[in-house]
């Protein structure tokens, strides 16, 4: 057990899944000599050859369509997208060709690939550098997508993703890369793709979330809960498959609901959480469903005021929750 | 001084001369005075022309301002200078401030944009301008007007699907466009030979049927004059050309890079003997037409003129948060 940052547990799960299975190759625009621009994969070239960690030419609809290939042909490629900003030239390989490859062939064919991809804002990023992308993936099926919160998580989850038989997009928030610490075990362990994960108990709101905003939620619950206010944080950890059980009890128990997320309002995880809720649980409720998201303009902008304004921050997410809770 | 109109046969005068090196020289210090910014915690992002300023005045020079168009990409400090952005609304951009005229502090330092310049805005992900730049020249070529449509990119930008496609279709269509291909041998870390197994990117261009040219970067004069004849070429509805100059980059690929991990100090300093700024003026002296004094007038004068725009943007206002809503669509 060690305490790691964020990044770290990632590239050490890439450097313990590259021992594990001489099958899976990781590739991507600088991922070898530099390690990634951000540094993820940083010595695992050195560690394991310019075969099985490759830098790739500037294409992602290159990169992700050979990783489709690789994959059919009995790899588990683990290609990194730069910024998931750059994931739209992939697009069409993604949506039309790795999500479809199974149904379309009758079930003969299988795409067992992870997409990783940095993504989020509020790091001086600007519209390129900045945008969740998340909500457009998980709007297909045949796609799984996996937004880990801890350490802890994106190992277990990384892990299960490399194992999946099915297109996996792994999504890595770029604050969280060197902000969020925490134990990681030294040996290798799951944790299945769909389970959310209930990561404090309370009485009054729950606030539903993933990623990044998971740890923003823990500081708004510590604020209220001074007030006397207590909050239930669940995190989805997987946006595609729901945990739907763990949104209803949540929802069922304290009968009033928050979904947090960073990406646009509009189309978001949170609309599809809040029907769920809608469907299945309306009668538990005792306020409408509240939705805190990033606001519906193209992009995050970079001047300070404007990167301000748009970011979901803890104190927004406190005052949310305040006001839920006094309803 | 000799006011020769045969320099290089080119129909350049000498005042031309020093109006190319002057924006080189203004480019480079601006530049340097991002990356000051930079250190004293005012600016988030840096991302240099330094290196590729005699590429770009070489190409800027052989366009016509008030009827061509520019699609430019991030490191183009020099043609969007040339184009008549000025040092004030450069800074602007740097600092992320309202007036920014490029996006009003909305996007990275070295988005440029300008509409009254004939600047394309231009977005992060690569070569997705040079379709864009293609369209522009269709519109020139529909409504037959005399322009022509410049578009430009980094040599690892080249391996995307649109510039292929954009590239196919400007030459399918005979469309006024210049396509350059800024070299610098590099795509962030990536060197040429593992992002492409063409010695020329220039080669490419002759998959679609047009041509492809080659010239140093560190030569300005050959810069112009092959854009020059691209220029003719797309005026007389001859069709696009792709032009490749050889470049180097000698900063970082950003203030968030370090290059020290894939470029020997050696190599660098290689480079920086290529530097087409020191050579151009090496070649201005020995032609006569330039000399110490006036070199330390033009900098002094620079010098000044970056104090100025620095100073401009520090005092400027940000945007007004409430602005965030602005612009989504059409009011
Ligand atoms: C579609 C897309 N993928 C990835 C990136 C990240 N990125 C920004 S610049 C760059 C390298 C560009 O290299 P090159 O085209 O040679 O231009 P240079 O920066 O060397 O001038 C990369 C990979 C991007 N901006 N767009
Ligand atoms: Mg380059």
């Amino acid at each position: 057990m060690a305490v790691m940052t964020y990044l770290e547990a990632i590239r050490e799960t890439l450097r313990q899944e590259l021992r594990r299975d001489d099958r899976i190759i990781v590739y991507g625009e600088d991922v070898g000599v530099r390690g990634g621009v951000f540094r993820v994969t940083e010595g695992l070239q050195a560690e394991f050859g310019e075969e099985r960690v490759i830098d790739s030419p500037l294409a992602e609809a290159a990169i992700i369509g050979t990783a489709i290939g690789a994959a059919v042909n009995g790899l588990r490629p683990v290609p990194e997208i730069q910024f998931s900003d750059f994931i739209f030239p992939a697009i069409n390989q993604i949506v039309q060709e790795a999500a479809r490859i199974r149904y379309r062939s009758n079930g003969a064919f299988g795409v067992p690939m992870v997409i990783r991809a940095p993504f989020g804002g509020g790091v001086h990023g600007a519209l390129y550098h900045s945008q969740s992308v998340e909500a457009f993936f998980a709007h297909v099926p045949g796609l799984k997508v996996v937004i880990p919160s801890t350490p802890y998580d994106a190992k277990g989850l990384l892990a299960s993703a490399i194992q999946d038989e099915d297109p996996v997009l792994y999504f890595e928030h770029k604050a969280a890369y060197r902000s969020l610490k925490g134990e990681v075990p030294d040996e290798r362990y799951l944790i299945p793709i769909g389970k959310a994960d209930l990561k404090r108990p309370g009485k009054h709101v729950s606030i539903i979330t993933y990623g990044l905003m998971v740890s923003y939620a823990l500081k708004a619950a510590e604020v209220l809960d001074k007030e006397g206010i207590s909050v239930e944080i669940l995190d989805l950890r997987s946006i595609r498959p729901l945990d739907v059980e763990a949104i209803l009890e949540t929802a069922k128990k304290t009968g009033k609901v928050l979904m947090v997320h960073e990406d646009n309002l509009t189309g978001g995880i949170g609309g599809e959480v809040s029907a769920l809720i809608a469907e299945h649980a309306l009668f538990y409720l005792d306020a409408p469903i509240v939705r805190l998201a990033g606001p519906d303009v193209p992009a995050m902008p970079y001047s300070p005021p404007l990167e301000h304004a748009f970011m979901v921050t803890p104190e927004k997410i406190t005052e949310a929750a305040r006001k839920l809770a006094k309803f | 001084m000799a006011g020769s109109d045969a320099l290089y046969g080119l129909g350049l005068d000498t005042t031309k001369i020093e109006t190319m090196y002057y924006y080189m020289v203004l480019s480079r210090a601006l530049d340097e005075r991002m990356w000051i910014l930079n250190r004293q915690g005012k600016s988030a992002f840096v991302i240099s022309c330094q290196g590729q300023e005699g590429a770009q005045v070489g190409v800027a020079s052989a366009l016509d301002p008030t009827v061509d168009w520019v699609a430019p990409y991030y490191r183009d400090l020099g043609i969007v200078l040339y184009f008549g952005m000025t040092p004030r609304e450069i800074m602007l951009g740097q600092l992320a401030k309202a007036d920014d005229p490029s996006s009003g502090g909305r996007q990275m330092p070295s988005h440029y944009g300008h509409k009254e310049r004939h600047v394309l805005t231009g977005s992060s992900p690569v070569a997705t301008q040079v379709p864009h730049a293609a369209g522009i020249a269709l519109a020139f070529k529909i409504r037959k007007e005399a322009a022509v449509a410049m578009t430009s990119l980094g040599e690892g930008s080249t391996n995307q699907g649109e510039f292929h496609e954009a590239l196919n279709f400007a030459a399918v269509h005979r469309l006024p466009l210049i396509v350059v291909v800024e070299n610098n041998g590099f795509a962030i870390s990536v060197p040429q030979s593992k992002e492409m197994v063409v010695a020329d990117v220039a080669a490419k261009a002759a998959g679609y049927g047009m041509p492809g040219i080659v010239v140093q970067g560190s030569d300005p004069l050959g810069v112009h004059q092959a854009t020059l004849e691209a220029r003719k070429r797309a005026l007389k509805g001859e069709g696009p050309t792709l032009i490749e100059i050889k470049t180097h980059r000698y900063t970082p690929h950003s203030s968030d890079d370090d290059d020290r991990a894939y470029k020997t100090r050696e190599q660098l300093k290689a480079e920086k003997e290529d530097d087409a700024i020191v050579l151009f003026r090496q070649w201005m002296m020995d032609q006569k037409l330039w000399d110490d004094e006036r070199d330390q007038a033009l900098r002094q004068r620079v010098r000044h003129e970056v104090d100025d725009a620095t100073d401009y943007a520090e005092a400027a206002p940000y945007p007004d948060p409430k602005t965030l809503w602005d612009h989504v669509y059409h009011s």
